[in-house]
């Protein structure tokens, strides 16, 4: 049984007006099979706190850890913690000048599973997936989110989540910029990978929408840096109807 | 397409990794610019440059010539302005049948046949070679040949080398060039009809060498050429390649490949003259700057003259910046001068690989290193895989890989 950790984390970035706390005591804990959500307010440090955890170099982790089945995270560099099991699905996902999508999956599988794929399955496995998520064959051949929209950079994230197959996932905002039909595509994918998968998911979106189709566990409320407050899915719909706006005016206040 | 003398002049790019600013939340992968602004810029018509095989008709080299603006000519004014050794030098040529390889006097007919040096170092070239090196192909059947050059020494050589392809012959040239040179030469191609030629000039020269070289191609009716560059190594390495579209229905085809490390100087100016009618060609150079004070230069002038109606061209240039403190030019320049074409175009764009592009990938399990080379080699293998060699492709992957891991620390 897998779990990751987060205890007490502090983050801070390097700005042009000099260093800025972001992160102000994040605690959250999820277990293989869960899904948990993350919902907030523009600014509150969604995405600083999914960057921190994928170990983007902009962010300093000032106190606090990750960690994962025990292991201490926020040593590892970026790629060390892909193979540990964690993936991230970005907000603004990348474009790769000269890599084709083909040959980022197999290098990326390879050096996740530690040896090259066997080419048949692996081969059979990509076009399943690409299928389900309506991704024509030709983003095979093309470069990696290069000219993609942003629905497809979208269920490009998605497709390295099935194949790439981590314990845990941090989606960050996937859902932002979908159509319905794309949404309900996207979602079923990530539904698909827990499934075959038994992955842990952290959730993160400004709206209620994608939790239609992806049912959370648990709703942490995000702002200013912190959880301010948490519950199951029905604080999702009481946040719907009411906004954020009670704890802002908190987080004002305090 | 109506003008009669249109002068597609595209704004020069230059991309100076080092004042760049960087980087934003969404995309900074590629700088694109295609054309479709006409802009009239009068200059001179690329044919109409002043020639001569004589380098006394030269004034001194000043670095303010169109033709030198972008290279560091006081570090080979040896080659510009000072006596050159033109004597033969040391050649290894595979024995292949179909193919000589000789050295020939000064009176050889065909010298002379392909074109004429444009600059100083080209006519010193031209004035200093004692005898030149003349490869001779004919027989319809496919071959490959290599002839390599690897002992030139570090003092000022000019040399000449003539590339005869008979009519209706057919083979694969690969030049080599290792060790140490200060060089200045000029190579003829010369395409009989319908023959079809591959020439690969391969430029893995050691740190220091110096290499300034012109190949002045003249391709005959229906006979198709395919021009290679592939410069790795040297300190200063200037590939000029010029090729006439001078037979009815011929075709070429000009690749490029280069990867500047640190201090590296990579220049290239290609020049295509349509001449006949129904010609086509092709240009795609591709190039990788990685360390500091990697320069590339690459000037890309296409001519489609009066009489060349029917004429297909497209030219395009794409460097990979891959660290910060580099810097690459592009300029494509096209001229056209008939209203009867099919189609012509140009692109130059310049990319970079950035940390948010490393970021992503190592996201992804990939190591740093692995994603640096995985990022370049995908690049780049578009041109090798062009060469139609597949011992020679496995090579220059080879080269490239390690190209790569000798400079990353850089
Ligand atoms: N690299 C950075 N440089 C400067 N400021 C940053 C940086 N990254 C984040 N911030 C700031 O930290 C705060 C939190 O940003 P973050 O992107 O984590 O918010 P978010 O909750 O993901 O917002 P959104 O809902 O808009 O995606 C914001 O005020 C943002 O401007
Ligand atoms: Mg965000």
């Amino acid at each position: 049984m897998s779990v990751l950790e987060i205890k007490d984390l502090h983050v801070s970035v390097e700005t042009d007006q000099g260093t800025k706390q972001i992160l102000h005591g994040v605690n959250l804990t999820i277990n293989e099979g869960e899904i948990h959500a993350i919902m907030g307010p523009n600014g509150s440090g969604k995405s600083t706190l999914a960057y921190t955890i994928a170990g983007h170099p902009k962010y300093t982790v000032d106190s606090g850890s990750i960690l994962l089945d025990g292991e201490e995270v926020t040593t590892m560099t970026v790629d060390q913690r892909a193979r540990a099991g964690l993936f991230l699905a970005m907000q603004y996902p990348v474009e790769i000048p000269g890599v084709t999508v083909t040959n980022f999956l197999r290098t990326a599988k390879t050096a996740i599973d530690g040896s090259a794929p066997p080419i048949r399955t692996w081969i059979k496995d990509v076009r399943e997936s690409m299928k389900q998520l309506r991704m024509d064959k030709s983003f095979a051949e093309r470069n990696v989110n290069e000219g993609f929209s942003g629905g497809e950079k979208k269920r490009n994230e998605i497709l390295q989540l099935e194949l790439l197959k981590p314990k845990f996932a941090v989606l960050d905002e996937t859902d932002s910029g979908l159509d319905v039909d794309a949404l309900k595509i996207v979602s079923e994918g990530v539904n698909r990978a827990k499934e075959n998968t038994g992955l842990g998911l952290l959730l993160i979106t400004h709206y209620t929408r994608i939790l239609r189709y992806i049912k959370p566990d648990f709703v942490h409320v995000f702002v200013d840096g912190r959880i301010a407050e948490q519950g199951g899915p029905e604080l999702a719909d009481r946040l719907e109807d009411e906004g954020y706006d009670r704890f802002l005016t908190e987080s004002n206040v305090g | 397409m109506s003008a009669a003398s249109a002068q597609l002049n595209s704004s020069p790019t230059t991309t100076d990794a080092a004042t760049e600013a960087l980087p934003t939340a969404e995309q900074h992968g590629i700088k694109e610019h295609s054309d479709g602004r006409f802009g009239y810029v009068p200059v001179q018509t690329r044919s109409d440059r002043f020639k001569s095989v004589n380098v006394t008709d030269f004034a001194a080299v000043t670095g303010r010539e169109a033709v030198w603006k972008l290279s560091p000519v006081k570090k080979f004014a040896d080659l510009t302005a000072g006596v050159l050794d033109g004597s033969v030098y040391p050649i290894h040529a595979s024995d292949v049948a179909g193919v000589s390889v000789d050295w020939v006097d000064r009176a050889d007919p065909r010298i002379g046949s392909a074109g004429a040096p444009e600059e100083r170092a080209s006519a010193n070239a031209w004035s200093s070679f004692e005898k030149a090196l003349a490869i001779t192909i004919s027989g319809e059947e496919a071959k490959e040949v290599t002839v390599t050059r690897a002992g030139l020494g570090s003092g000022a050589r000019g040399a000449h080398t003539i590339i005869e392809a008979r009519p209706f012959s057919r083979a694969i040239l690969i030049l080599e060039n290792t060790g140490e040179a200060r060089l200045t030469e000029n190579v003829e191609i010369i395409l009989g009809e319908a023959a079809n030629l591959t020439v690969v000039s391969l430029q893995e020269w050691g740190d220091t060498a110096v290499h300034l070289t012109n190949h002045f191609a003249t391709i005959g009716r229906d006979a198709r050429l395919k021009h290679v560059v592939v410069t790795l190594g040297g300190s200063i390495v200037r590939v000029n390649p010029s090729v006439q579209l001078a037979g009815i229905g011929s075709d070429t085809e000009l690749f490029g490949l280069y990867f500047a490390d640190a201090d590296q100087h990579l220049e290239q100016q290609v020049f295509v003259n349509h001449i006949a009618p129904n010609t086509r060609s092709r240009v795609t150079y591709k190039g990788a700057l990685q360390g500091k004070g990697a320069r590339t230069v690459w000037i890309g002038d296409v001519l489609i003259g009066r009489e060349a109606a029917g004429t297909d061209s497209y030219e395009q240039n794409r460097n990979l910046v891959l660290t910060e403190g580099t810097r690459a030019d592009s300029i494509p320049n096209l001229e056209i001068e008939t209203g009867d074409i099919t189609g012509a175009g140009h692109a130059s764009a310049t990319g970079r690989f950035d940390d948010e592009q490393l970021f992503y990938l190592q996201s992804r399990g990939i190591t740093e290193d692995e994603a640096r080379r995985l990022v370049v080699r995908g690049f780049l293998s578009e041109i090798v895989q062009q060469i139609g060699s597949p011992l020679l492709e496995e090579r220059l992957q080879a080269a490239v890989e390690a190209e790569l891991t000798a400079t990353k620390d850089n």
